[in-house]
């Protein structure tokens, strides 16, 4: 049980290159918390210098109270799940398992408990005498989490853990990770670049770019409140709708914002209909596509207005209210749906 | 191509038979003259059906040898060639996957230079650097042992390619996971990397002992004493006779005797061996 803090840690690379610009973050004990963004924004960098697996070039590392920068990932009490799980492929699931426990000198009793116990929780008792080569893809997934918990670590370190997965199972995957970390109440960092998966499991959202933090919060504080332009567009599927507030049209409140303000409004606040209500903004759009995927439909459609011809919109619609293809529709939000952001990407004070 | 015809595999069969008959005629041919009296061999008049000698021949060359030109039982050649090609393979393996290991594994200053210096020996095979290489095993002492017939032999850039090459292969993370682990290098070695490399030491065994067990250049220059020479320097010596007839029989005998280890190595291997050379085990 530990908290972790990372105090304005920087990375760069021995060619100059700035992979991590200061991250300063705290992960309560017990947490989850998710870092989420692109590929290439620094998560996995950061997540390999908590771990150990990588120098911190400058700034502190800090779990549970103690300084680790210097410290062998070993010694760091941290347990990693990795993308591609990382099993010894020679060695027996059970071996697997009790590999790192041998390494730290446990005594064979309690060994033989730890991977039993962990996996009973996991299911894959059965499994402990095969080799890796032997197990379907969701099977290792569960072995490398029982690689992890065995150790009984202060913190679980996850590497983008289900993206080799189907997509069936890496939902039901998904929930498991969050179950089992609820009942082992262990602080964990996980790496996606999937913003649903960050989305449903983490207590704490970091959303990263280019090597910087760009908002920290919980996942519907983020998702209600994205600090930028960048958090709007990344988290929520399909992405917000983002245009210059100059293509809003004429309107009250528009006309006072600074110049080159960005106005985003999310695809489930447009609605159908002609009239904007008071303050708010209204668009008129002509239908170039249509997703139907069951009980809603997202529409694609291009801003027919003068100030904002040629911008695209996405708009979800409740499936028996979709427009046909080509047709021409308006759609209108009202003004507590918009986010206002300066020309700096920032959001602008509500 | 699952279609089944009568005569259709005829001919490829055939191609196949004339190819094995080239290859093991001469083999049988061995076999055959092994086992049959000196004189008839010497008169050309050799049955092409084994003789009724065999017991006798192999119990004089294993154990008594010739009476003229090499006095040694070949049974001790066997014994010194088995030794070398034994060492050679083993030495060469132990050595090359280490060097590899520091290569792909380690940061030290000039890495890539150490690299490329192992690299570059692989043009300069014994044969190239024969002089130096006997000078330096003749002012070390080496002559006549079995040192100086192995170890110049040993240091092989070959292997630490290879190894090299299938380091590199191995995932980064489970150097990572094994870290994790608590597991510093020589657990990483010993448990995961050592155990991954089993399929390729395997197949390196097999190309090695035979590489080990065929040197004739080397062990012709460094040993020259009876009881210290390799089989294949003793069937050398056996048919070069000044005044004596040679004694066919136990020539081919010792041949036969000198196909056998390999043969053996490749069989008892050749499983393992196979797997080495076309999948990696991850």
């Amino acid at each position: 049980m530990a908290d972790v803090t990372l105090r304005d840690v920087r990375k760069t690379y021995a060619g100059g290159v700035e992979a991590i610009k200061g991250v300063s973050l705290k992960v309560a004990d017990g947490a989850f918390c998710v870092l989420v963004g692109p590929s290439g924004c620094g998560k996995s960098t950061l997540l390999r210098m908590i771990a150990g697996l990588e120098t911190v070039t400058s700034g502190e590392v800090d779990i549970g109270g103690r300084v680790v920068n210097a410290v062998e990932p070993a010694a760091r009490d941290i347990a990693m799940v990795f993308q591609n799980y990382a099993l010894y492929p020679h060695m027996s699931v059970y071996n697997n398992m009790a590999y790192g426990l041998r390494n730290r000198g446990l005594a064979r009793a309690e060994i033989e408990a730890r991977v039993h116990e962990a996996a009973q929780i996991l299911e894959i008792e059965a499994l402990l005498a095969r080799k890796p080569k032997q197990l379907s893809g969701g099977q290792r997934q569960r072995v490398a989490m029982g690689r992890a918990i065995v150790r009984h670590p202060k913190v679980f370190l996850f590497d983008e853990p289900l993206s080799n997965l189907d997509a069936k199972l890496r939902i039901a995957m998904r929930v498991e990770i969050r179950k089992l970390q609820r009942r082992l109440k262990t602080t964990a960092v996980y790496v996606t670049h999937d913003q649903l998966e960050a989305m449903t499991l983490a207590d704490l959202l970091v959303v990263m770019n280019g090597g910087e933090v760009e908002q920290i919060g919980a996942p519907l504080e983020v998702y209600q409140k994205p600090a930028t332009t960048f958090v709007a567009a990344f988290i929520g599927a399909p992405p917000m709708n983002l245009m210059p507030a100059a293509h809003a049209g004429p309107n009250g409140w528009a006309d006072s914002l600074p110049p080159g303000a960005v106005v985003g409004v999310r695809p489930e606040d447009l609605m159908l209909g002609q009239d904007a209500p008071a303050g708010g903004l209204r668009l008129p759009l002509t239908v170039e596509a249509v997703e139907h995927i069951g009980a809603e439909s997202f529409v694609y459609g291009k801003v027919s207005s003068k100030a904002a011809a040629g911008d695209d919109v996405i708009v979800r619609v409740a499936a028996d209210a979709t427009p046909a293809l080509g047709t021409s529709v308006a759609v209108t939000a009202s003004r507590d749906k918009l986010h206002l952001f300066g020309a700096d990407g920032r959001r602008l004070a509500d | 191509m699952v279609e089944r015809r009568r005569f259709g595999n005829l001919i490829p069969h055939l191609i196949l038979w004339v190819g094995i008959a080239l290859v093991a005629f001469p083999v049988y041919l061995a076999f055959v003259a092994s086992t049959q009296d000196n004189a008839a061999i010497a008169n050309g008049q050799m049955s092409l059906l084994p003789g009724d000698l065999f017991f006798e021949t192999y119990y004089k060359t294993l154990f008594v040898g010739t009476s003229g030109s090499t006095r040694e039982p070949v049974g001790t050649m066997l014994f010194n060639s088995f030794v070398m090609a034994m060492a050679i393979a083993v030495g060469k393996i132990a050595i090359s996957i280490l060097s590899a290991y520091a290569i792909v594994y380690f940061r030290f200053r000039f890495r890539m230079a150490v690299f490329w210096l192992i690299f570059i020996t692989l043009m300069l095979p014994v044969e190239v650097r024969i002089y130096p290489t006997y000078k330096i095993a003749a002012d070390l002492n080496l002559l006549d042992s079995y040192s100086g017939l192995t170890l110049p032999l040993i240091a092989s850039a070959t292997a630490t390619l290879l190894f090299r090459q299938f380091f590199m292969t191995v995932p980064d993370e489970l150097l990572e996971a094994s870290r994790i682990d608590g597991a510093g290098p020589v657990r990483f070695f010993k448990d995961t990397l050592l155990p991954l490399s089993r399929t390729n030491i395997a197949a390196l065994f097999v190309i090695l002992f035979i590489y080990g067990w065929n040197q004739y250049l080397w062990p012709l220059l460094i040993t020259t004493r009876d009881d210290m020479q390799t089989i294949q320097i003793g069937i050398r010596k056996m048919i070069t006779t000044s005044d004596a007839l040679t004694e066919w029989p136990v020539v081919m005998a010792t041949a036969v005797l000198a196909m056998l280890p390999p043969v053996a190595v490749v069989v008892v291997m050749q499983k393992l061996f196979v797997r080495g050379l076309v999948e990696t085990e991850k």
